[in-house]
């Protein structure tokens, strides 16, 4: 496991030197100038050198990156080009509402995934069953920021339940307020990941539910519950383990377009303006904190399915 | 994503031309009814509702909060007036009105201008306004290092000299009739203050509390403010990058205000409700068909005109606006003092049209390529002009470039035929007269008038060589100047005392009152 788990390292911190320079290659090769954006219409030819040379962006492009490499691992992100601010505070705030949303709709889909999943594959034959499947069928087809769109129509411009978009000003300091603002956008992924998600938890249970340990269980005298528990929850478990890993990575990333329906300061948004913009040093940032974010996942993901999976655990350490 | 270049314009384009101090009347007033709007720290405060939080909605977020250093449209309309203040005002009017100045004299030669500040008056820090912070803001402005856009309307300034802590004078190298006006966009800031990006030192009747990027940015009101107190306790400006989530932000009481709707599918929700107010400002942001007037085939006025008057603008209009925005048939809109009602020079009229292009010698038509940028409405115009050109002969090849595209390739290298753009500011006509600009129109009669108006010593003066300027360039077809946007502010009916003209993208909010 030790090994495994030096070497899962090694190829985490390989994939992330890639990206990065992947990163940082692709956006120069943009077209486009930075310094643009910085300048009124009237600018000077020496206007523009001197906006260039202030953010670095005259420097060789060796040299930028060797620069950016730098301060990445000093958790130094530098300023942005366009602001001139610093960019890993305005990440760290930005964090503060993507990751909550994403969390709080991973862990609702995760729930309600489980809900839907197992009682579509276990009622199969009675109405609802069917009704379970269909849903999560057309949860799958439509996208998320339609049904953003929806929602906000009913519950917000119609029943005034929740707000529309929006994050309070106080932040965090009054959670009562920020939760009510995500409580729709959380919904929003949620619904739409529950979709696919409950598809793996059903085809899994309906691998539990036909396989011959579960039936030998059951002959043995153990209920139908306590069978499921001892033995079905984790065979059932391993393929939807993995697959939990990209549901949760994919609602980080999809935050971009959620964001935006919501009027959210997440980093999706910070990353669509940052982009508009030719910001190099904040999309630079946001892309290495969300790449960052997604190879962790990836991570967490593979140990907790060796953890689970004995046979896994046996083959590595026989390789 | 949509106004980049709309922005870089609406404030370079400011190379005003105006008026001389208190005296002369020179400022439109507006042609609407709705709201009061501000007029300055002079407006009496409407009594009994003093502590209201105003909540307004907008999609201009400020980069930063230094107008020197890139903060752009955003931040002139959160700060300007509220945080920071000039020694001259632009009223929602357009009126100049002395602010942090309490008069000026000028030398007879015009060139030297001597200021006298108010008294009294402290910034947020609590020192005193002196005659040094003044020269230091102007300085701001005009060093090497600084990014403002109005850089440049101060080039004839030579010396600035402080004699006195409350004198100022400051001398010019030419007649600039329009310094006075100039001076109104420039804040007048502690010059020993630091960090302008992220906080502010000024003398205006806010204090910033908040600034909460991506999100909102909050004002207080100070309770040492040299004149009239705000009519509120604090103002929130929430930012929005979208539309439809600024709308759904109005109707479920989120914010009380909408500064600028660019939208017109969102108006629908509010017009006819009274719960809302939709208000139709003066408008100075017009719609360009801009010809590249270097190039073959629009060195020829013929052809200019042709392409002109083959376009049906009442209709393209009320395609994107419905009954909203105005009609104009030159650069200049109905607020400028110069205007004057031009849109017959070139008459829609297609059968003219294949007249004139016959006699510049393309009986067949031509094709050209009209750049286009992403963001609306151009998009929408340019299949519009596609299809009525089509009808003259004439085919159009529509090229989408993104905002940054259309800076260098257009603007810099000229290194277009035709394109669409948005020219925003008022009294921005005076750019006809600077053959070097992008669209290189260049007749020497109207370069002259320009730089006569600007070094004029009355202002019926400069207007009436403006309003050369202005029939000269409409009977050139300079560019094909197709409509005047609609300047629309959407509120709550429980609130009042916004501007409702938005001139130069300010937002002066200490008059604003919730019921």
């Amino acid at each position: 496991m030790t090994r495994y788990l030096l070497r899962r390292m090694a190829i985490l911190v390989l994939s992330l030197l890639l990206a990065m320079l992947a990163i940082f290659v692709l956006l120069r090769a943009l077209p486009g100038d930075p310094a643009n954006a910085l300048l009124s219409v009237q600018a000077t030819p020496e206007q523009i050198a001197a906006a260039r040379s202030q953010v670095g962006a005259d420097l060789p492009l060796f040299e930028q990156f060797v620069n950016w490499f730098r301060g990445m691992v000093s958790l130094d992100f530098g300023n942005s080009f366009i602001s001139t601010l610093p960019v890993a505070p305005e990440i760290v705030s930005r964090l503060a509402v993507t990751i909550p949303l994403t969390l709080l709709a991973f862990g609702l889909a995760f729930a309600l995934s489980l809900a839907v999943g197992f009682i579509a594959a276990h009622k199969s034959d009675r109405w609802y069953g069917v009704a379970l499947s269909a849903f999560s069928q057309l949860a799958i087809a439509v996208p998320a920021f339609w049904v953003g769109i929806l929602l906000i129509a009913t519950f917000s411009l119609k029943f005034r339940i929740f707000p529309a978009g929006g994050f309070p000003r106080e932040g965090w300091a009054d959670p009562g307020a920020a939760l009510a603002h995500l409580a729709l956008p959380v919904l929003t992924v949620a619904l739409v990941m529950t979709g696919s998600l409950s598809r793996y938890v059903r085809s899994a249970t309906l691998d539990v539910l036909g396989s011959d340990y579960l039936r030998n269980a059951r002959a043995m005298g153990s209920t139908m519950g306590t069978a499921m528990i001892r033995h079905g929850l984790r065979n059932g478990a391993i393929p939807v383990i993995s697959i939990l890993g990209i549901e949760l990575a994919t609602a980080f990333l999809g935050a971009v377009v959620i964001e935006a329906v919501f009027a959210l300061p997440g980093l999706g948004s910070m990353l669509l303006k940052a982009i508009a913009q030719h910001d190099y040093p904040n999309i630079q940032g946001i892309l290495f904190v969300s790449t960052l974010a997604v190879l962790v996942i990836g991570f967490v993901a593979d140990i907790a399915q060796r953890l689970v999976d004995p046979r896994l655990r046996h083959s590595a350490g026989a390789a | 994503m949509k106004k980049p270049m709309a922005a870089l314009l609406a404030s370079a384009l400011a190379t005003a031309v105006v008026l001389s101090g208190c005296s002369s009347p020179v400022g439109p007033s507006t042609a609407s009814a709705g709201p009061t709007g501000s007029a300055g720290p002079a407006t009496p405060v409407p009594s009994g509702t003093s502590d209201a939080t105003i909540q307004i909605g907008s999609l201009y977020e400020p980069q930063n909060l230094d107008n020197t250093a890139g903060g752009g449209q955003g931040v002139t309309e959160a700060f300007d007036g509220n945080v920071y203040q000039g020694l001259y005002q632009l009223t929602d009017a357009g009126k100049v009105v002395p602010l942090l100045a309490d008069s000026y004299t000028v030398s007879a030669d015009g060139l030297a201008y001597t200021f006298t500040l108010k008294r009294g008056v402290t910034f947020h820090s609590g020192k005193a306004l002196t005659s040094a912070d003044v020269k230091a803001s102007i300085e701001r402005v005009v060093s090497p290092a600084s990014q403002s856009a109005r850089k440049s309307s101060f080039e004839a300034i030579a010396g600035i000299t402080t004699p006195t802590p409350d004198t100022v004078v400051v001398t010019l190298a030419s007649r600039s009739i329009s310094f006075i006006y100039n001076l109104a966009y420039v804040w007048i800031v502690n010059k020993d203050a630091t960090v302008l990006t992220t906080s502010e030192d000024g003398t205006g009747p806010y204090v910033l509390d908040k600034w909460t990027r991506g999100s909102s940015l909050s004002l207080k009101r100070w309770s040492g403010y040299w004149g009239t107190r705000a009519a509120n306790k604090e103002v929130v400006f929430n930012y929005f990058t979208d539309a439809t989530a600024l709308s759904n932000a109005l109707l479920t009481n989120a914010v009380d205000i909408v500064t600028n709707v660019q939208s017109p599918d969102t108006l629908s929700q509010f017009e006819g409700n009274p719960k809302y107010v939709v208000n139709n400002g003066a408008s100075t942001t017009k719609e360009l068909l801009v010809f590249n007037d270097r190039v073959a085939p629009f060195d020829k006025v013929q052809v200019r005109k042709a392409v002109y008057s083959a376009i049906d603008r009442a209709k393209l209009l009320n395609a994107i606006w419905g009954d909203k925005g105005t009609l104009i048939g030159s650069m200049v809109p109905p607020t400028d003092p110069w205007y004057e009602d031009l849109t017959g020079v070139n008459p829609y009229d297609p059968t003219l049209s294949k007249q004139l292009l016959t006699e510049a010698g393309y009986p067949h038509g031509f094709a050209f390529t009209l750049d286009t940028p992403t963001y609306d409405p151009h998009p929408v115009v340019a299949e519009f002009v596609k299809s009525e050109l089509a009808k003259i002969g004439v085919t159009v090849k529509i090229n989408s470039i993104t905002a940054d595209e259309w800076y260098t390739k257009v603007f810099q290298k000229h290194d277009f035929v035709a394109t669409l753009q948005e020219h925003v500011n008022d009294r921005d006509v005076v750019w006809y007269g600077d053959p070097t600009f992008y669209w290189g129109y260049n007749n020497p009669l109207v370069t002259a008038w320009v730089a006569a108006a600007e070094s004029a010593t009355t202002v019926d003066e400069q207007t009436a060589k403006l309003k050369l300027v202005n029939e000269q360039i409409a009977k050139d077809a300079a560019s094909a100047w197709l409509y005047l946007y609609p300047q629309i502010v959407v509120a709550s009916s429980n609130v009042s005392g916004y501007p409702i003209n938005g001139l130069n993208s300010q937002f002066p909010a200490y008059a604003i009152v919730k019921k």
